[in-house]
Parts: structure tokens; C-alpha cells; sequence
């Protein structure tokens, strides 16, 4: 199955559905289908076997999607907001390539060998003049779909390839065709090349959910427009509802339409997603887990799950408001040792999952075993009831003198500390123990004495996982999707032991 | 035919069209209205009216087939049940998950 199949089923079983744009003036399920196939046409006859897309979020950003599918081509949408020299390395290693590109954003792109520009505008002038070109789609479900450029938080980025038979796979397995009630509508504020952004478009149109766009996010215009649009669901990464939950509480506005809010896409302080649930309490929340290897979502906790936790006084089912919940049902998941061998509950292993979403493939590489299981690089363990609980990357493992130490449950205990507002745990280089730990700290008002923040982690945890080194900092370093970047604190602290005026 | 996942099929009695979502565990024959759905990149022509049209296939349904464990998504609705070895496919029931993106 094609991506472009979604939105053909859609427009053929219901035409006249808004899904695209404000209430105001939206784009049905046919008008968008319209578009696309034109746009289709104009993408047919131009360079390259990609479709790169250098943008905000807009409605060009849908229908280009589904055009590349139409038109047999594979759609890459790139981080615009990487640096020019970044930006231009990633559009010469996709040449060559058509790329659709914001026009405040063209003189960025100038001078890449191979790369056949078509202004955004321009783009949108076509399709909605264009006439309907009929289907064109010629690719096959095993062809590229989709290839994103993973966040390299850990190190270089790599070309995720996302094949149609993945992506529809998900969204068949998911959601139910045209399951949405008139009146739901998604407010998508992830970028266009995260994930999320792209699932979010296969499967508000496969839903029939309408979605409405945020061209970036920020804390105001989310609340402005879940009010003005009246939306109904949204997905958020950790650090949008921290800012979110801020506004609310500062401004006292409510969100009385809002029914659904999904977050994901990263680690979420447990005080943040109390206070939410307070904050907000007509509203149900679902924790989704998934990776860009994985089509998006593979784990999630639902609403009634959320409830359950916060209503119980068993410490068991209360913790399971950590958890990213539990495997989708097309979904198999494993926790494996390091041998490679399968862990019973409570063991702490890597996550390894299984399905026919999980594509687990870069460009001119596959990391799928021969049975189809994906090493997923995060660290994690089930319970005895089957909810995943993530300690964060495997790369990202402290070993102090052969033990391992995961940062994610000194980073919890800490954030419990009244004078903490965030922390970052990392491993330093040292002579004795290959690594020691060092804690990067953001506090509410005066530091205070490491000695006391050392005893608070000793009598919570045990002194092999009370960090050694500690770093005061105003704020730590996050990439635009709310990924906190240990490699930068990592490159600190070796830059400062090398340094004479040690400060670390 | 081979039912292979992802392979599409239209019948010859209706407009219904189907994708395959799980292969039966041996090679059998889809039916829809009593006839055999073909390729639907097969031609016209093939067409023919007749065969039992009483029931129907709902544009977005899943219908599956116990016994060999074939699964169809039907992606053009129309007249006439899907059926393998003369038995009707059932429609799976809808498994609501929560939105997640």
C-alpha cells in the first residue's frame, strides 16, 4: 500500500470532509487530493528521485508529501533550522533532488550542485491552479516513502528510509478509516521533518480528523490557536507542555475544547505530567514511545492508564505514570542483554521491537535482524504487567568502574530536589574508574552546596550513582524538538579537562 | 492469485477493491460476488455482472478469514461479500486506540 492511497480512499469516501486548514477556510479531503495529484504532475517532470522540503509547517507541506508519493518519488523534508553550511551538506548529499523551499529561505539554498529549486510559492500557485492530473502514482509499496534526517543528538545524523509498506502499515493498524467525529481537529506543531509531523498528516487524513498547522511553535500561538480552532487533539514534545503548562498557569486561560493531548519524543519529568493532569483535568493524556526507525509510535500509555496510575496507592501501578506504556498491537517488544538474550521483567536491557511499522533502515543499511527484530539504542525494562520503563540511550550509559549507570534514574531523584529545576547526568572521562559522573544542574535561585545534593542521591539511590562532579548552569542545551544534547555537555567537560583553568 | 501483503484485487460484479493486509497461509482464491477478484491492474473487460451481490464491502473495512488467516482492506467500496473456499470474510471489528500523533 501507498501513502497516497490514504488520501485517495479519503477523498473518494468522503469528498467534502474539511481536513486541511483553519475552520474558516479549509481544504476537503478532494480539494487536497486535487492538489497533490497536480502537484504530482509538476514533480514528475523535475530532477532527481527525492523531494526535499526546506520549510515551516504549511499546507504545501501535506500536499507535497502525498505529491512525492503520487509521483513515484521519495519526500524529505529537512531541518531548516540547522546552519547554512549544515543545511546545504544535507541537500548535497540528497542531490539529486527537486526541493520545495520557503521563499525566505532561498538565498540559503543557492549553489548546491544537483538541486532543482522550486519556490514554495511557486509550488502553491500550481497546485491549487493545476489541473487535476489524475492519478500518477507509479511507485511501489516497497519503495522510499519518506527519509529523515535522524537528530544526531548522539552523533553524525543518518538517513532514516521509510518505505510505504511501513507507514501504512501503521496508520491501517492504528486508526480507524475516517473514525473521526465532524468537529476533531489536530493541531500539528512538530516541524515537518520530525516523525510525528509526517505520521500526524497520514493519519489525521486516513481519520478524517482535520489538522491544523502551528508554522513553528510557540507556547502563545499553541494556546491562541487550540482556542480560536477549537481543537480537539494534539501531540507535544516534553519541552512544548512544560512551556504550555507555564502559559496556562500564568495566564489562566483555559482549553475547554481540547479533549486529547498526546506528548512523546522525549524523557517527562513526572511533577510535569502531575501538574498537567491537574491543570487540565477534562483532558486525556496518552505517553507514545517511538522512534523516526519505528513509523512513530510503538509504545503508549493511555488515558485510562494515567488515571489508574494517579488514582493508586500501590507504588507499582502509581509509577506507571513514568512509563511510555505498553507495544501497539501489531507491535512485538523484547528486553535483550547484551549477549542478546531475552530479560524477564524488572531486568534492565535494550529494547528491541518488532513489526510490520518498523522500517529500521538507513540509507544503504539496514539494522533489522534477519527475523525482523529492531535494536531500538534505548535502554529500558518491562514490568511484571508489561508497561516499558526507559532509562534513556545506550549510548548515553555511564560505566564507572564496570558498573553501568544509567543517567535517567539519577536525573529523576535530583529533579525531586526542592532547589532543582533541571539536570543533565553525564559520564566524565577518569583515570580510575574510565568514567566518573558528573551532574549538569539548572536550580531555582541560589546554588546549593553540592555536598547536599550528593546526600540527597546517596540516601535515595547508592553512592556508586552519586555524581562526583557537579556544574551549575543557567539552562541546558536542547535541540528544537526537545532532545537535551548531551554531546555538547560531554564536549564541555572534555574541553575543561584539557583546559588548565579546570573549571568542571 | 497470490495473495501477497500489499497486492491489490478488483472485482469483476462491482467497483469494490481490496488490499491484502495479512496472506492466507496457503495460496487460495479470493472471491467477491462469487467471482474471482483479478489484479487490479488488469484491464477491463474482465467485468461481468451476476454473481451474488446482496451483501457489501465498506470502503475502509477490514475483512478477515479465520481458518487461513487472510486479511483484506477493502480501499474501494461496492456490491458483493468477499468470500475464501466458500466461506463469507468477516468484518474485523474497529480497536480504537488512543491518538497518538
Amino acid at each position: 500500500m501507498q501513502t497516497s492511497l490514504l488520501l485517495e480512499m479519503a477523498a473518494e469516501a468522503d469528498p467534502d470532509r474539511p481536513i486541511l486548514g483553519p475552520a474558516a477556510a479549509p481544504l476537503t479531503n478532494g480539494e487536497l487530493l486535487t492538489r497533490a495529484r497536480a502537484a504530482a504532475a509538476l514533480l514528475a517532470g523535475r530532477s532527481g528521485d527525492k523531494v526535499a522540503f526546506v520549510g515551516l509547517n504549511s499546507p504545501e507541506m501535506v500536499v507535497a508529501l502525498f505529491a512525492s508519493a503520487l509521483a513515484g518519488k521519495a519526500f524529505a523534508p529537512l531541518n531548516y533550522r540547522l546552519n547554512d553550511d549544515a543545511l546545504r551538506a544535507l541537500l548535497a548529499r540528497a542531490a539529486p533532488a527537486t526541493a520545495v523551499v520557503d521563499d525566505e529561505m532561498l538565498p540559503r539554498v543557492q549553489g548546491v550542485p544537483g538541486l532543482d529549486i522550486v519556490p514554495r510559492s511557486t509550488f502553491a500557485l500550481a497546485n491549487a491552479q493545476g489541473e487535476d492530473g489524475g492519478p500518477t502514482c507509479a511507485c511501489s509499496p516497497s519503495d522510499a516513502a519518506v527519509l529523515l534526517f535522524t537528530s544526531g543528538t548522539t552523533g553524525e545524523p543518518k538517513t532514516a528510509v521509510l518505505r510505504h509498506h511501513h507507514l501504512t502499515a501503521y496508520v491501517t493498524s492504528t486508526v480507524d478509516f475516517l473514525g473521526s467525529d465532524a468537529g476533531e481537529a489536530t493541531l500539528v506543531s512538530v516541524p515537518p521533518y520530525h516523525i510525528a509531523g509526517i505520521s500526524a498528516a497520514l493519519t489525521g487524513v486516513y481519520s478524517g480528523r482535520r489538522l491544523v498547522q502551528l508554522p513553528a511553535f510557540t507556547p502563545e500561538d499553541w494556546v491562541q490557536t487550540a482556542r480560536d480552532e477549537k481543537i480537539t487533539h494534539a501531540m507535544v514534545v516534553p519541552t512544548m507542555l512544560g512551556r504550555i503548562l507555564d502559559l496556562l498557569e500564568k495566564g489562566g486561560k483555559a482549553l475547554p475544547d481540547l479533549r486529547l493531548l498526546a506528548y512523546g519524543g522525549g524523557r517527562m519529568p513526572a511533577p510535569v505530567i502531575e501538574r498537567v493532569l491537574g491543570r487540565l483535568p477534562h483532558v486525556d493524556f496518552v505517553n507514545a514511545y517511538g522512534l523516526t526507525e519505528t513509523s512513530s509510535t510503538v509504545c503508549l500509555l493511555s488515558p485510562q492508564d494515567h488515571r489508574d496510575a494517579i488514582g493508586s496507592t500501590d507504588p507499582a501501578v502509581r509509577r506507571r505514570l513514568a512509563s511510555v506504556g505498553r507495544p501497539l498491537p501489531a507491535v512485538e517488544l523484547e528486553i535483550r542483554g547484551p549477549g542478546g538474550q531475552r530479560l524477564s521483567a524488572g531486568d534492565v536491557g535494550e529494547v528491541y521491537v518488532r513489526g510490520p511499522q518498523i522500517a529500521g533502515e538507513y540509507l544503504h543499511r539496514t539494522t533489522l535482524s534477519g527475523d525482523g527484530w529492531f535494536p531500538t539504542n534505548d535502554s529500558g525494562w518491562v514490568d511484571e504487567a508489561g508497561y516499558l520503563f526507559l532509562e534513556g540511550r545506550l549510548d548515553d550509559v555511564i560505566v564507572r568502574g564496570g558498573e553501568n549507570i544509567s543517567p535517567g534514574e539519577i536525573e529523576d531523584v535530583l529533579r525531586g530536589h526542592p532547589a532543582v529545576v533541571d539536570v543533565a547526568v553525564v559520564g566524565a572521562p577518569d583515570e580510575q574508574w574510565g568514567e566518573k559522573i558528573a551532574a549538569f544542574v539548572v536550580c531555582r535561585g541560589p546554588a546549593p552546596d553540592p555536598a547536599a545534593l550528593q546526600a540527597w542521591v546517596r540516601s535515595r539511590l547508592r553512592s556508586t550513582k552519586t555524581p562526583e562532579a557537579w556544574v551549575f548552569r543557567d539552562e541546558l542545551p536542547y535541540n528544537e524538538t526537545g532532545k537535551l544534547l548531551r554531546r555538547v555537555l560531554k564536549q564541555d567537560l572534555a574541553d575543561a579537562a584539557t583546559s588548565p583553568a579546570s573549571a568542571a | 492469485m497470490e495473495l501477497k501483503p500489499g497486492t491489490r484485487w478488483r472485482s469483476t460484479v462491482s467497483p469494490v477493491e481490496v488490499i491484502v493486509v495479512r496472506p492466507p497461509a496457503a495460496a487460495a482464491i479470493l472471491l467477491c460476488g462469487g467471482e474471482p477478484m483479478v489484479d487490479v491492474r488488469a484491464g477491463p473487460g474482465a467485468s461481468r455482472a451476476g454473481g451474488e451481490t446482496t451483501d457489501s464491502c465498506v470502503i475502509g473495512g477490514r475483512y478477515y478469514d479465520e481458518p487461513t488467516g487472510l486479511e483484506v482492506l477493502c480501499t474501494k467500496g461496492g456490491s458483493g461479500s468477499l468470500s475464501v473456499e466458500g466461506r463469507a470474510l468477516a468484518a474485523k471489528p474497529t480497536k480504537k486506540l488512543p491518538a497518538s500523533d
